[in-house]
C-alpha cells in the first residue's frame, strides 16, 4: 500500500493512504453527508473538477455494479476516505471500489481523518487542493503541486461535463406515435434524470451546453429540461441568454444548475455557498403544499433570494436547514425548477412528484 | 399545524416493571416524553407501577402515580384528573396494550379524552396479524405468502403457488410442535403429513419461509402534516430467524447499496403514512440477500427498544419529538436541540459504525435453553461506537463485562453454527481454528461482510503474534490495533509483554485517541452535543479548553455507570448514576458520565455536561480521565454504578490515580471475610457463624464445623450469583465445584444459614452522622435473594427493640466502614437476635424505592457528602427518619415465561428482572396495589392448588385455613391433602401428574380450575420432580403460582382486606409524601 497526501491551498498536508489510481490530481475539496450511494456520486458529472471528501467512514462495502451509474465515468477528480473495504459483499457487486477507481483512473486517499477536514471545510469553507499517490513528497513537488492547486479554476468544467453532441434518449414509455418532445439541455446530466424522464411518454431529445435558440427550436419542442451540472452557472453567457429567449415560449423545467441558469436568464443572480450542500438528508418545505421533502443535494452556488425582484419567480422551496432558496416558479409562465436533486439516486425519492408535475405542466399547454 | 390549544393535561402511560423485551430503554423515552410535554406548557400526568425509574421522580411529571396499570385504576385516574388526552405510544407493549384496552372500554368517551399519537385503529392495523396482512396487500408491500391447509392435497397445492423454501406450523399445537421448513419437495411432504397429524384440528399453515434473509429495520416517524423522515435504518448481524432484540444489530446499514436502502425507505414511509402513525414507528424487514424481493416482518407502531437505540445511535431524541408531534406540533415546527439553529425535519447523517450487543440471562440460567428465536431472551444490551466495525465490534465486546464460558460449548462439534446467544464468540473462535468464512457464512447466513470483519481482527492478532514488539512493522501494526479497538492489555497478551511497555510504545510513537462527537449531521453544522466517543484519529473534538489566567478551576467528576441491564444489576443502578450526574450539576461541577447502555437515561447527552459512550473497561476509563485531566484533574464518582463501577474502583486505585483512594479499602473492608467479621466483632455486632474458605475440602470442613444448612457463595459478586443453601454433606459435595469455578479468584464464603426475618437498611454517612432513611422488611425469610423478596416500609412485624438494634448496628457499623455517601446493610433476625449478613458500601437496588417513599433525595446527598458536606446542614438530623402515614410495598417481577427449561424456584441467587411498587395508607391496601402490579391477580372467588413440602406443612395449616375461611375451596395433592383433612380442613385430591396426563395437576392448571397455585419446594434438589413441572404449567398459563409460604400469607393478608369490601384508591406520589 503506498503513501498518499492530501495538501490544501492553505499549505496544510495530511498523510494517508493510496487508493484507486496514482498520480496527482487538483481540484475543489468538498464533502458529502450520504450514507450510501458511492458509486452514483462517483459518477454523477456535477462532481466534475472536485475532490470528494465522504464524510462516511466506510466506503466499497457493497462493491461497484455495473447498474449505479450516473455517466459514462467518474468525473470527478479524487475522492478522500476514511476506511476502504477490499472484500464487499452485495449480490450486484462486480468489483471493488478500488478495483473501479483505478480502472477509472480516479486518484483517491484513505485512512485519512475526513471528519477533521469535513469540519475544516465547514469551518473555513471549500477550498482547491490535491491528492498526491505514488510519489514520495519533496519539497520542490510540494511546492509545485501548491502553485497548480493556486491556479485551480472551475470555468471549464460544464464544458468538461456535458455531451459533445445532440442525440436521442430512447423513452422506456413511448407508446404513442405522438409523443412529446423533451429538448434536454445537458450540463453534465445525471442518467436517473433521463430515466425518471423516460417514465413518460416523451421523446427525449439531449442536447449540449452550447445548443442555441435556433438548434433548439429547431427540435420543435414541447418542453425544455435543464439538467444538473458543475460549477458557475454564469461561466456559460450564451446559453444563458438563449435560455431566456426559450423559457418565453416553452415550459421549462429545471434541476440543480437549471434552477440557477433559469435565474440567471431572468436577471436574477447566484451566489457561492460556503461549502455547498452535498447529502441526502437535506430536508426541504413545499411552500405551495406546505409538506417537507427529505432531498439528495449537490450544489456549490445558490440562487440570492433578493435578486428575485423583478424576475417574475417565486419561491416554492426553501431549505430547512439554512432558509436557502430550492425551487422556483415563475409567475406567469409555465416555469419551475428546483435547487435539489427529485431524481435521487442517490438519496430520498420523496421528490418524484416533480416529474409529474411537469408533465401536468406540458399537458395544460398542449 | 401548532400544538392543538386544547390539549392541557395529558396522562402518560409507562411500561411498568422491567421485563425481558421491556426494559430500560422506555424510562427513557417516558421521562423524554414528559419533560417535552411540559416544555410546551402541557400538564403531565404519568402513571407507572416501577419505582426504579427516573419517570417516576417526582419533578420528572406534574403528577406522578405509581400504582397498578390497570384499567380500573386508570379508570379512577381519569375520574380525578381528567385529563385531554392519553399518550400510550411511549411506555411500550404494556403501554400501547393499556391504551388499547382504555379505547375498548369506552374510556374515552366516558371522560371526553382522545388517544395521542396513535388511533385505536393504527394499534388495531399494526398489532392485528389479520389485519396488518390486508393493509399490506392494499397498498402492495410485499409479506410473506401464506396458506392454511387441511389435507396434503391441499398443502400441495399450496406449495405449487407459494414456491419453497416453506414453514410449516401445525395449528394448535403448544410453540408450534410437529412443524418444520422444507427445502425440498421430499422435506414438504414429510413435515406436512406429520404436522397435519400433530394438529389436533388436522391444520397446518404454510408460509414462505424467510429465514436466513437480511433483516434490516427503519425507524420513522410522521406528524399530523403527513411529513415523513426516517432516522435511521439498522442492520442486523443475524438475519431473519432471531428475534431483533436479542441480534447483535449496525446502523447504519452496511451491505446495502443506496438502491436497497432507499427501496426500504421508501416502502417505510408507505407504510407509516398507511398506518397512520403520529410519531414514531419501527419498521422492520425480510430482504432477500441475491435479489431486491423484499417481505415486511413486523411494524411497531410506537416507541420501541430499536428507537431508543437509533435515538442513542445518531443523537435525535425520538421520543421527545413523537410527544410534541403527538399533541399537534409538526416537524418543522420542532427546533433542532442538536444544531440549535435548524429544525427537527432532517434526517441524521452518521459519519460512524454503531453496533449493538445484546446482554443474556445465562450466567443466573446455566440450565436455560440458549437458542435463539422469535422469543427475546436478552436482559440488556451495549452499544458502541467507532470509526471502524471492527473497532466497534471490539468495544461493545469489552462492554459485555463478562463474558460467558465458552469451554464446555467449544468441545461441541460445530456447537458455534447454532443461533445462540454465544454465536458471536464461537465464531471468533472457528475462525482462529481455521474455518473458513465460506463455510461459516454458509451454515449460518451471516454476511460475508460482517464475517469478513471477525476474519480481519483474527488476522490482525495473528499477525501482532508473530510481531517483535521493537520492529517498526509493530508500530504500524499498533496502529491498526487501536484503531480496530484492541486493548492495551490484549496486544500485551498476544505480543507477551505488559501493558505498560505496551503504552511507552504508543506514547512514543503518538499513538493516542482522540474523541469525536455525535452530532446527527456528520459534521456539517456545528453541534452543541456534548457526546462523545473515542477513535484513534488526528483531531480531538473533546478537548478541555486551557484555563485562561484568573479563571478558577471548574470542579469536574467522572461518573461511572452500571452498563448494560443484567439480573442482579438493573436499571436502579442506572437511576443513581443520573441523580448522581444531577446533583454534580446542581453543585456548580461538570458532570461526566461513561456508560455504554445505549436504552438508559444516564446516556441520555442531556443528563450530564459531557457523555463518554465507551465501555466501562480500565482502559477506555483511564483513557477519558487522561483527556479530561488535561485542564484539572476530575474526580471519580463510583459508589452509583454497581458492581461494575466497584471493580474499576480498585483498578483505578491500583493505578494510582483514584482520588477517593479510601473508598477502595472500605470495599474491601465490607467485602473481605476476614476483615469485615474482625471489624463486626470488635464492634460487638452479631454474625451468622462462618468462614471464607479457598478450597473445596476447607468448604465441607467448615460446613461440618458450624452445623447444616449453611449458605455457600462466592465473594465480590452482585445478585448473588451462584448462591445456594446446602442441607447436607452430599448436597455440598455435589454443588461446591460449581461455586469455585464461578469464583475462581476470589474466596468462597461458607455460612451458617439462619432461617429468620430478612430486614435491609440503605443508609447515608457523612463522617460523623448516619442518617437512615429507612427499614424495609423482608416478606420473605432469608434465604431468598433479596432482590427477589417482597419488601415492605416501613417494617410491620418488627419490635421496636429490634428496629432499635437495627438503628444501633447500622449506625455503628456504617461508621466504622467508614464510607462517606451510601451504604446498604442486611440483616436477618432470629427471635431476639439480630444479625449482619453483609454489608455494601454503596448504592443499591433499594435506594431508588427508599428516596421515593421517604422522599429524600438519597443519591443527591450522598454526592454532597462526597463532597464533604454535612447531613446537619443539608436539613437532615441524624437516626432513623420519622415515618410518615405510607406504607409501600415492593414486588418482584419474573421474566420466567419468556426462558425456557429454567428453574423457576426462588432461592438465594437472583432471578427477577424488575419490580414494582404498591403504595397506599396502610398495609393491606399497599399489599393489594403490589400483588396486582406484579401480575398475581386472584379473584374473590375460585379454587386454590396446593402442594406442600413435609417440612412446610404444619406452617401451611393457618395458611390454607385463612384462604379457606375466605371460601376459596382447596385442591391438594394426595399428601398435602391428607393432612389437611386430618388438620380440619376440607381439601379435594388431585392425582399427582399422571402418566396419561388426565385429569391430574397439571390437567387443572391447564383448564384454569385454580386461581391459584402455592407450590412449596422441598430442600433437597428436585430432579425428576413434579415441581418443576408444576411451576412452569402454571407459567404457561398464567396462574399465579407461588412458591413461599411467606408470599401467600401476604396475598391472604390483603385478600382479606378486599373481601372486606374495601376497594382500590389511587394518590399521586406528591399527595403521598404529603400524608
Amino acid at each position: 500500500m503506498s503513501h498518499a497526501y492530501l495538501l490544501l491551498k492553505d499549505d496544510s498536508l495530511y498523510e494517508g493512504e493510496a487508493i484507486g489510481a496514482l498520480g496527482i490530481s487538483v481540484g475543489e475539496v468538498v464533502f458529502n453527508t450520504s450514507m450510501t450511494g458511492y458509486q452514483e456520486i462517483l459518477t454523477d458529472p456535477s462532481y466534475t473538477g472536485q475532490i470528494i471528501n465522504f464524510t462516511y467512514p466506510l466506503l466499497g462495502n457493497y462493491g461497484t455494479n455495473r447498474e449505479d451509474l450516473e455517466s459514462k465515468k467518474p468525473y470527478l477528480r479524487g475522492l478522500i476516505l476514511k476506511e476502504r473495504e477490499l472484500l464487499p459483499s452485495n449480490f450486484r457487486s462486480i468489483s471493488s471500489l478500488d478495483n473501479f477507481l483505478a480502472r477509472h483512473g480516479v486518484i483517491g486517499i484513505s485512512n485519512l481523518d475526513t471528519r477533521m477536514l469535513t469540519r475544516k471545510i465547514r469551518n473555513f469553507g471549500v477550498l482547491p487542493g490535491a491528492i498526491i499517490s505514488g510519489k514520495t513528497l519533496t519539497p520542490t513537488l510540494r511546492s509545485r503541486v501548491l502553485t497548480q492547486i493556486h491556479a485551480f479554476s472551475d470555468a471549464d468544467v460544464i464544458r468538461e461535463a456535458s455531451c459533445e453532441a445532440a442525440y436521442t434518449y430512447r423513452s422506456t414509455n413511448s407508446n404513442s406515435k405522438s409523443p412529446k418532445r423533451i429538448v434536454c439541455y445537458d450540463f453534465g446530466i445525471k442518467t436517473n434524470i433521463l430515466r425518471c424522464l423516460a417514465r413518460y411518454d416523451y421523446d427525449i431529445r439531449v442536447v449540449p451546453h452550447n445548443a442555441t435558440y435556433e438548434d433548439v427550436v429547431a427540435l420543435k419542442p414541447d418542453g425544455i429540461f435543464l439538467s444538473n451540472g458543475p460549477g458557475d452557472a454564469r461561466s456559460i453567457p450564451q446559453t444563458i441568454a438563449a435560455i431566456r429567449e426559450l423559457a418565453r415560449y416553452y415550459p421549462t423545467f429545471g434541476i440543480c444548475l437549471g434552477q440557477q441558469l433559469l435565474a440567471l436568464a431572468f436577471g436574477g443572480d447566484i451566489y457561492k455557498l460556503k461549502f455547498g450542500h452535498r447529502g441526502a438528508n437535506h430536508p426541504v418545505k413545499d411552500l405551495t403544499t406546505g409538506t417537507i421533502q427529505i432531498t439528495s443535494q449537490n450544489h456549490g452556488y445558490n440562487v440570492d433570494r433578493d435578486s428575485l425582484l423583478g424576475t417574475g419567480f417565486q419561491v416554492t422551496h426553501v431549505n430547512l436547514n439554512d432558509g436557502t432558496v430550492e425551487g422556483l416558479q415563475h409567475e406567469t409562465l409555465p416555469i419551475f425548477s428546483v435547487q435539489y436533486h427529485p431524481e435521487a439516486s442517490p438519496g430520498p425519492q420523496d421528490s418524484m412528484y416533480l416529474f409529474d408535475r411537469f408533465h401536468k405542466m406540458l399537458a395544460e399547454r398542449c | 399545524m401548532p400544538k392543538q390549544a386544547h390539549i392541557r393535561k395529558v396522562l402518560i402511560l409507562g411500561s411498568g416493571p422491567i421485563v425481558i423485551g421491556q426494559a430500560a430503554e422506555f424510562d427513557y423515552a417516558g421521562a423524554q416524553a414528559c419533560l417535552s410535554l411540559r416544555e410546551e406548557g402541557v400538564e403531565t400526568v404519568l402513571l407507572n407501577s416501577n419505582p426504579a425509574t427516573i419517570m417516576t421522580d417526582a419533578d420528572i411529571a406534574d403528577k406522578v402515580y405509581i400504582e397498578p396499570m390497570t384499567l380500573e385504576v386508570i379508570e379512577m385516574i381519569l375520574e380525578r384528573e381528567r385529563p385531554d388526552g392519553i399518550l400510550p405510544t411511549i411506555g411500550g407493549q404494556t403501554g400501547l396494550n393499556l391504551g388499547m384496552k382504555i379505547a375498548q372500554a369506552g374510556l374515552l368517551e366516558k371522560f371526553n379524552v382522545k388517544l395521542l399519537g396513535t388511533s385505536l385503529e393504527t394499534i388495531y392495523r399494526a398489532e392485528d396479524r389479520e389485519a396488518f396482512r390486508n393493509l399490506m396487500l392494499e397498498i402492495d408491500e410485499p409479506i410473506p405468502k401464506s396458506r392454511i391447509a387441511n389435507s396434503v392435497k391441499e398443502a400441495q397445492k399450496a406449495l405449487k403457488l407459494i414456491g419453497l423454501p416453506l414453514i410449516i406450523r401445525p395449528a394448535y399445537t403448544l410453540g408450534g410442535s410437529g412443524g418444520g421448513i422444507a427445502f425440498n419437495a421430499k422435506e414438504f411432504k414429510e413435515i406436512c403429513e406429520r404436522g397435519l397429524e400433530a394438529s389436533p384440528i388436522h391444520q397446518v399453515l404454510i408460509e414462505q419461509y424467510i429465514g436466513g434473509m437480511k433483516e434490516i429495520e427503519y425507524e420513522v416517524m410522521r406528524d399530523s402534516a403527513d411529513n415523513c423522515i426516517t432516522i435511521c435504518n439498522m442492520e442486523n448481524f443475524d438475519p431473519v430467524g432471531i428475534h431483533t432484540g436479542d441480534s447483535i444489530v449496525v446502523a447504519p446499514s452496511q451491505t446495502l447499496s443506496d438502491r436497497e436502502y432507499q427501496m426500504l425507505r421508501t416502502a417505510s414511509i408507505k407504510i407509516i403514512r398507511a398506518l397512520g402513525v403520529e410519531g414514531g414507528c419501527n419498521i422492520q424487514f425480510a430482504l432477500d440477500p441475491k435479489s431486491f424481493q423484499y417481505y415486511i416482518i413486523e411494524v411497531n407502531p410506537r416507541v420501541s427498544r430499536s428507537s431508543a437505540l437509533a435515538s442513542k445511535a445518531t443523537g435525535y431524541p425520538i421520543a421527545r419529538i413523537a410527544a410534541k408531534i403527538a399533541i399537534g406540533l409538526t416537524l418543522d415546527e420542532i427546533p433542532n436541540a442538536i444544531t440549535q439553529k435548524t429544525v427537527a425535519a432532517f434526517e441524521p447523517a452518521l459519519d460512524y459504525v454503531v453496533l449493538k450487543i445484546p446482554r443474556f440471562p445465562f450466567d443466573k440460567f446455566p440450565e436455560g435453553n440458549r437458542m435463539l428465536g422469535s422469543q427475546m431472551k436478552a436482559t440488556g444490551e451495549v452499544m458502541s461506537i467507532d470509526r471502524t466495525f471492527e473497532g466497534a465490534l471490539q468495544k461493545a465486546i469489552r462492554s459485555l463485562d463478562s463474558l460467558p464460558e465458552l469451554d464446555r460449548f467449544l468441545g461441541q462439534k460445530d456447537f458455534w453454527e447454532k443461533p445462540t446467544d454465544l454465536r458471536l464468540l464461537l465464531i471468533f473462535e472457528a475462525i482462529r481454528s481455521g474455518k473458513s468464512i465460506k463455510t461459516i457464512h454458509k451454515r449460518t447466513k451471516i454476511d460475508m461482510w460482517f464475517l469478513q470483519k471477525i476474519a480481519n481482527i483474527v488476522k490482525l492478532e495473528q499477525q501482532l503474534n508473530a510481531c517483535r514488539i521493537n520492529s517498526k512493522a509493530f508500530t504500524e501494526k499498533l496502529k491498526q490495533a487501536k484503531r480496530w479497538g484492541c486493548t492495551d492489555a490484549r496486544i500485551a497478551e498476544l505480543t507477551e509483554t505488559t501493558v505498560e511497555k505496551i503504552k511507552k510504545i504508543r506514547t512514543l510513537n503518538r499513538i493516542e485517541p482522540t474523541y469525536k462527537m455525535v452530532d446527527t449531521c456528520a459534521g456539517e453544522f456545528e453541534a452543541h452535543t456534548p457526546y462523545f466517543y473515542s477513535c484513534w484519529e488526528v483531531e480531538n473534538e473533546a478537548v478541555c479548553p486551557k484555563l485562561k489566567r484568573g479563571e478558577p478551576k471548574p470542579e469536574k467528576a467522572i461518573v461511572l455507570g452500571s452498563g448494560p441491564i443484567r439480573i442482579g444489576q438493573g436499571i436502579e443502578f442506572d437511576y443513581c448514576s443520573v441523580h448522581a450526574a444531577m446533583a454534580l450539576r446542581s453543585m456548580g461541577k461538570q458532570a461526566i458520565m461513561v456508560n455504554n447502555n445505549p436504552e438508559t437515561v444516564s446516556t441520555d447527552f442531556d443528563v450530564s455536561d459531557r457523555l463518554y459512550f465507551e465501555p466501562l473497561d480500565i482502559e477506555d476509563v483511564m483513557h477519558i480521565y487522561e483527556n479530561e485531566a488535561s485542564a484539572c484533574k476530575p474526580e471519580f464518582i463510583v459508589q452509583f454504578g454497581g458492581q461494575t463501577s466497584l471493580s474499576l474502583a480498585s483498578q483505578l486505585a491500583k493505578q494510582g490515580i483514584m482520588a477517593h483512594a479510601g473508598l477502595v479499602d472500605r470495599i474491601e473492608l465490607a467485602s473481605n471475610r476476614d476483615r469485615f467479621e474482625k471489624l463486626l466483632s470488635k464492634l460487638d455486632i452479631p454474625y451468622p457463624q462462618g468462614k471464607a474458605v479457598n478450597t473445596p475440602e476447607d468448604a465441607i470442613t467448615v460446613a461440618n464445623q458450624i452445623g447444616y444448612p449453611v449458605l455457600i457463595r462466592p465473594s465480590f459478586v452482585l445478585g448473588g450469583r451462584a448462591m445456594e443453601i446446602v442441607y447436607s454433606e452430599k448436597q455440598l459435595k455435589a454443588y461446591i465445584a460449581y461455586v469455585f469455578k464461578v469464583s475462581p479468584d476470589a474466596p468462597v464464603l461458607v455460612d451458617k444459614y439462619i432461617t429468620g426475618k430478612e430486614a435491609e437498611v440503605d443508609l447515608l454517612y457523612d463522617g460523623e452522622d448516619v442518617l437512615i432513611p429507612g427499614i424495609m422488611e423482608h416478606i420473605e425469610r432469608a434465604g431468598i435473594h433479596s432482590g427477589d423478596s417482597m419488601a415492605v416500609y416501613p417494617t410491620q412485624g418488627l419490635t421496636l427493640e429490634q428496629i432499635d438494634t437495627i438503628v444501633d448496628y447500622s449506625t455503628r457499623l456504617a461508621s466504622a466502614i467508614g464510607n462517606r455517601g451510601l451504604t446498604n446493610i442486611q440483616y436477618v433476625l432470629d427471635g431476639k437476635q439480630v444479625y449482619v449478613i453483609e454489608a455494601n458500601p454503596r448504592g443499591s437496588r433499594t435506594v431508588p424505592f427508599l428516596s421515593k417513599i421517604t422522599g429524600i433525595p438519597m443519591v443527591t446527598l450522598a454526592t454532597h457528602i462526597i463532597y464533604g458536606e454535612k447531613l446537619r446542614d443539608l436539613g437532615y438530623l441524624p437516626g432513623l427518619y420519622p415515618e410518615s402515614g405510607i406504607v409501600a410495598v415492593k414486588a418482584p417481577v419474573f421474566s420466567f415465561a419468556k426462558l425456557t427449561d429454567v428453574n423457576t424456584r426462588l432461592g438465594p441467587e437472583m432471578k427477577s428482572t424488575g419490580e414494582v411498587m404498591g403504595i397506599d395508607t396502610n398495609y393491606p391496601r399497599a399489599l393489594h396495589k403490589a400483588f396486582l402490579a406484579a401480575g398475581i391477580t386472584v379473584p374473590l372467588k375460585g379454587k386454590i392448588l396446593a402442594t406442600i413440602a413435609d417440612e412446610d406443612k404444619q406452617e401451611a395449616l393457618t395458611i390454607l385455613r385463612g384462604f379457606d375461611s375466605l371460601g376459596y375451596p382447596i385442591i391438594a395433592t394426595k399428601g398435602t391433602s391428607k393432612f389437611l383433612n386430618a388438620n380440619g380442613i376440607k381439601a379435594r385430591t388431585v392425582k399427582k401428574i399422571a402418566s396419561d396426563k388426565s385429569n391430574d395437576i397439571l390437567d387443572l392448571i391447564k383448564g384454569k380450575k385454580a386461581v391459584l397455585v402455592i407450590n412449596t419446594p422441598t430442600q433437597t434438589p428436585e430432579a425428576g420432580q413434579d415441581g418443576p413441572l408444576i411451576r412452569q404449567t402454571a407459567l404457561e398459563y398464567n396462574v399465579p403460582c407461588l412458591t413461599s409460604l411467606d408470599t401467600a400469607r401476604a396475598l391472604l393478608f390483603s385478600l382479606r382486606g378486599q373481601h372486606q369490601g374495601r376497594g382500590l384508591k389511587v394518590k399521586t406520589m406528591q399527595e403521598y409524601l404529603e400524608l
